[in-house]
């Protein structure tokens, strides 16, 4: 590990003026994803400014039950919110599933959102990869991908986003505070994350220096009937292989709307448009869910070793709507 | 001497190192603090084979902190000894990605490892072959497989047996390259002196790191020291020298300092050892009322082209089950590969699991339930030699678990048992494990005080072993334990045998209860202790010579019950039980936890492990413990184990047989069978990951 300069500002333009500052400078949240590619000789930042003094680890509730959470909040206080438990079970599940109880307590909200992919080849800086070491190449297209991206990877990079909060936060559409250089702005995801196209070491669409202040999830009370399922290959500690989000909004026999969003898939948290545009007025039955999973999944290319995802992707979509309504 | 009533060995005596482990006390390879200390980080190899051309050492000799950077233009040369991966820095030839072709010694970690990033390396790339496959043109019997049994062998005529058989199972299994990932990495810190070498070594043998080590170097063992008092754990990584230990000292060597190393997690993919992959192809033929007529177990391979390590694959097939007519091949192909080794059950693990899931499948074709179809196939003596068993009590272990795990109302049909959206399955197997035993040394010395001290140069890797063996002094003596000391982990001590092959206990045990005899012999001719104590030493060399008349194998059987969601196709365990014969019991704690580790072992070989091999760059991919994966807590409910008792007059002074491996060996393909009975896929290639059962 190279030496470098650790700072811990008090404030958020303070953090913004020192990373302007200094050529080569990170944003530390938790540390928990970072610190890893410090140690592998992935990213080799000259100075570390620590933001977790910089950004609130408060989390508010509004009136009309949307959430205000501070960029600092640690993931594992999020998960046990009693108003994320109840109005947002998907979050909490989602946080839950992801590392471990220790990981939990120093990951931040918005080091979360920022983590980088687990793609064996961008974490080896011996090997090529575009996302990593740009220029370079991406042998995970006809080496190893069984564990990546299925839609929306581009020829560059083929990698998937880690992240199980993003997917949460993805389908119910959640609002990112950034303060940047002009001053503070917002985005509203799915558009933090932008597919790699032929810039695969661009995961979002912040410009350098920008930083994330806070996470909003406008108020969405159909929410409290939502869930999220992780499917991975060890029962803990292990990302995730094919996940969803999904919150849905019975009237009646039908569904008067849903929030779809899923993980493991993609470059990005993938918010499912096309399945719950075939799920909006739809009648509450398999058959339904069984369309919607499939309108999402014509856009799929599956790689040589990953098409068994494709398979996985509509089954956990169909289990997780049949057990939203209620149907077993 | 006082005696005492109250027996030590067969009682859960609490480890003797446990306060100093869990307060932290307890010293690892790398905690010694050592003054002048500096630093070694190696630069390993990015391609799978060719030639390093050039070593540009200039820009990390630049480093602040860097003291040296050493590489085969420079290092100090080394004597040729029988094994080519310990020739550290002495070729410009690279036989696989990631062996060690430099390293830079600075005064700080940190430094050294920055400084390593710097090293510019040409090479001379060649193509590189890193493929196993059964139809490899450059497949060849080796001499012997490990540790030292012919590489084939036939009795009868199996091809007309298998062709004349009434029921056949013929299936190909598939195992893949597993890594051992022992908690604690693997570490040296090596200094030298006007004496000679000292080693503070993470090793399961003192005396046998420092036979390998001090030819290497031109001196005698005597020259060299090997220090390990507590081990991080081991599985057969730490059995074998590797590459490590030696660059440690041949840094300090070339520096004049003490150096400390210490082997990444990463760097453990390539460097250490690990279980090699293997294609297994096995044919058994019955009658079908289940009598086995013919059994052919063919094993294929790999190693490096450096160094031959060829696993026992098959061995154990030749003693588990009745049949006239046999045969058991190995096959090895030498890739450009990182050299395989020692993993928990070498040989008894991978090879089980292809048994075991064949003779489930024969079950089946036969209509017969699995437990009575091995009970069927119980052999009289060992088939190969024709010995008598020693102890064999396979059948109980069957019958013990089948009680105590609920096996006799099971249905066999696969895939009809539902639990929400789960479904549900068991499924059984035998294990194996085969009695060695090494010579050793040792001195039990008596202080007027009435304390004891019994030295001998064994390893606790986590075992326990520094306990039983106190255990075992303390009843030779008739004295309590508490006036027991036992002095291991030294290659000052009286030479002894690593821990391996699960013989430590019994080729330690051996010598520590002989030199306890002979010291209370002494003390009885003396009437007593004399006011300057009084020492015996004693060497097995002898008695350990002495040719066995029987087959001795320690036995076990495997249940498992698995849960399979239907949407996912994950797989997880519900259940584990395992019973094993195993001699007799010496510390049922420490023993309990070396069957649930080893079950837990082989849970995770079913479920979960497999190292990727990246055909493009040749190394291993998912090189650390995030993408590794390693039963977490969460994928390991409950594990029971239990033994029956058995008693064996023909292994060794303490009646026992090796516990360390046996509960690794049946848990995989116990595991499958279950997964079978779930769902009625039969997954022939580990790990059993959800695309397998995904339907």
């Amino acid at each position: 590990m190279r030496p470098f300069v650790y700072r811990r500002p008090g404030d958020a333009r303070t953090a913004l003026a020192e990373l302007a500052a200094e050529p080569g400078a990170m944003y530390l949240g938790g540390g928990t994803n970072l610190v890893d590619l410090m140690r592998l000789g992935v990213l080799a930042p000259r100075t570390l400014v620590d933001v977790t003094r910089a950004c609130s680890d408060a989390i508010e509730v509004r009136p009309d039950g949307g959430l205000w959470i501070g960029a600092g909040v640690r993931n594992a206080d999020l998960a046990a919110h009693p108003a994320v438990r109840r109005r947002y079970p998907m979050l909490a599940q989602a946080l839950l599933s992801g590392a471990s109880g220790q990981i939990r307590n120093m990951a931040t909200v918005a080091g979360n959102l920022l983590q980088r992919t687990r793609c064996a080849y961008f974490q080896d800086p011996s090997k090529p990869c575009n996302k990593a070491r740009p220029g370079t190449g991406c042998p995970a297209r006809a080496g190893d991908h069984r564990n990546l991206a299925i839609l929306g990877y581009s020829d560059f990079c083929v990698a998937t986003h880690p992240s199980d909060m993003a997917v949460a936060l993805t389908a119910l559409g959640a609002v990112v505070h950034v303060e940047g250089a002009a001053g503070p702005y917002t985005v509203r995801m799915p558009g933090l994350h932008r597919l790699p196209g032929d810039e695969p070491e661009r995961d979002t669409v912040l410009e350098p220096g920008d930083l994330i202040i806070a996470v909003e999830i406008p108020a969405l009370p159909y929410a409290a009937c939502s869930r999220y399922r992780k499917v991975r290959d060890r029962a803990s500690f292990a990302f995730t292989v094919v996940s969803v989000a999904a919150a849905v909004d019975k009237s009646g026999g039908t569904i008067r709307d849903c929030r779809i969003a899923l993980g493991g898939v993609a470059p990005v948290p993938w918010r499912a448009e096309r399945a719950e545009a075939e799920l909006r007025g739809a009648p509450i039955a398999e058959a339904s869910f069984r369309r919607a999973a499939d309108a999402e999944l014509t856009a799929a290319r599956p790689l040589t070793e990953n098409g068994f995802k494709v398979a996985l992707v509509r089954n956990v979509v169909v289990r997780a709507l049949l057990d939203l309504v209620g149907v077993s | 001497m006082t005696t005492v009533a109250a027996r030590a060995v067969g009682t859960e005596a609490d480890r003797v190192e446990g306060l100093e482990k869990v307060t932290g006390r307890a010293r690892y390879a790398f905690e010694h603090p050592i003054e002048d200390m500096v630093y070694a980080a190696p630069v390993p190899s990015v391609v799978a084979r060719g030639e390093v051309i050039a070593v540009d050492v200039a820009e990390a000799l630049t480093f602040p902190g860097v003291i040296d950077v050493l590489w085969h233009g420079n290092a100090p040369k080394l004597e040729r000894v029988g094994n080519a991966e310990l020739h550290v820095l002495q070729s410009p030839r690279v036989a696989y990605r990631g062996q060690y072709i430099a390293v830079v010694i600075a005064k700080t970690l940190e430094e050294a490892r920055e400084a390593a990033l710097r090293v510019g390396v040409e090479y001379a790339v060649e193509r590189h072959d890193v493929g196993l496959r059964a139809d490899h043109p450059r497949l060849y019997r080796p001499e012997r497989v490990n540790p030292d049994l012919p590489a084939d062998v036939q009795q009868g005529d199996p091809d007309t047996a298998l062709a004349a058989a009434p029921v056949t199972v013929d299936a190909v299994y598939r195992t893949p390259a597993e890594h051992n990932n022992p908690m604690e990495p693997h570490a040296t810190v090596a200094r030298w002196d006007a004496e000679g070498l000292t080693l503070y070594d993470s090793t399961q043998g003192a005396t046998s790191l420092r036979d390998a080590v001090a030819p290497l170097f031109g001196i005698e063992p005597s020259s060299v020291r090997v220090i390990a008092p507590h081990v991080g754990g081991g599985f057969g990584a730490k059995g074998e020298p590797h590459p490590p230990v030696v660059l440690a000292a041949l840094a300090a060597r070339r520096t004049g300092r003490p150096v400390k190393l210490a082997v990444t997690r990463q760097q453990m993919f390539s460097v250490t050892g690990y279980r090699t992959p293997t294609i297994q192809r096995v044919r058994l033929g019955a009658h079908p009322d289940g009598h086995l007529t013919a059994i052919v177990h063919d094993a294929v391979e790999q190693s490096s082209t450096i160094h031959e390590f060829a696993e026992q694959t098959t061995t154990p097939t030749r003693i588990m089950y009745a049949a006239p007519n046999r045969r058991t091949t190995h096959r090895l192909v030498r890739l450009d590969v990182p050299t395989p080794s020692w993993m928990r059950a070498p040989g008894e693990a991978p090879g089980m699991f292809a048994l075991e899931s064949a003779m489930d499948e024969l079950a089946a074709a036969c209509g017969l339930d699995p437990i009575e179809l091995r009970i069927r196939n119980e052999p009289e003596v060992d088939p190969e030699t024709g010995l008598p068993f020693s102890s064999r009590n396979l059948v109980a272990c069957l019958r013990d678990g089948a009680r105590r795990f609920g096996w006799a109302d099971r249905d066999p049909a696969p895939g009809v048992r539902r639990r929400g959206r789960l479904l549900i399955g068991t499924g059984v197997a035998a294990s194996t494990y085969p009695v060695y035993r090494s010579a050793c040394q040792a001195t039990a010395r008596a202080e007027p005080g009435g304390i004891f001290t019994v030295r001998i140069a064994a390893a606790d890797i986590g075992t326990g072993a520094r306990t039983v063996l106190t255990q075992i002094a303390a009843d030779v003596l008739r004295v309590p334990l508490g006036r027991v000391r036992v002095a291991i982990g030294d290659s000052a001590l009286p030479r002894a045998s690593l821990a391996g092959g699960s013989s430590g206990t019994a080729s330690w045990g051996t010598a520590v209860t002989r030199a306890c005899e002979a010291l209370r012999d002494e003390l009885d001719r003396r009437g007593g202790t004399p006011s300057t104590g009084v020492t015996v030493s004693v060497d097995t060399t002898e008695e350990n010579g002495e040719p066995s008349r029987f087959a001795r194998h320690a036995f076990g059987a495997q249940f498992a019950e698995v849960g399979v969601d239907r949407d996912t196709g994950e797989a997880r365990v519900r259940r584990l039980l395992g019973v094993f014969a195993v001699g007799r019991v010496l510390n049922p704690k420490t023993a309990r936890s070396q069957f649930i580790g080893g079950m837990t072992m082989g849970l995770s070989m079913a479920l979960l492990e497999e190292s990727v091999l990246d055909r493009e760059f040749g190394d291993y991919l998912n090189h650390d413990l995030a993408q590794y994966h390693v039963a977490a807590c969460a994928d390991v409910p409950a594990v029971e184990a239990y033994w029956v008792e058995e008693s064996d007059p023909h292994l060794n002074p303490m009646g026992s047989k090796g516990i360390g491996e046996i509960g690794i060996v049946g848990t995989a393909a116990a595991v499958a069978n279950a997964v079978h009975h779930a769902t009625g896929i039969r997954v022939r290639d580990l790990p059993i990951r959800l695309d397998k059962l995904l339907t």
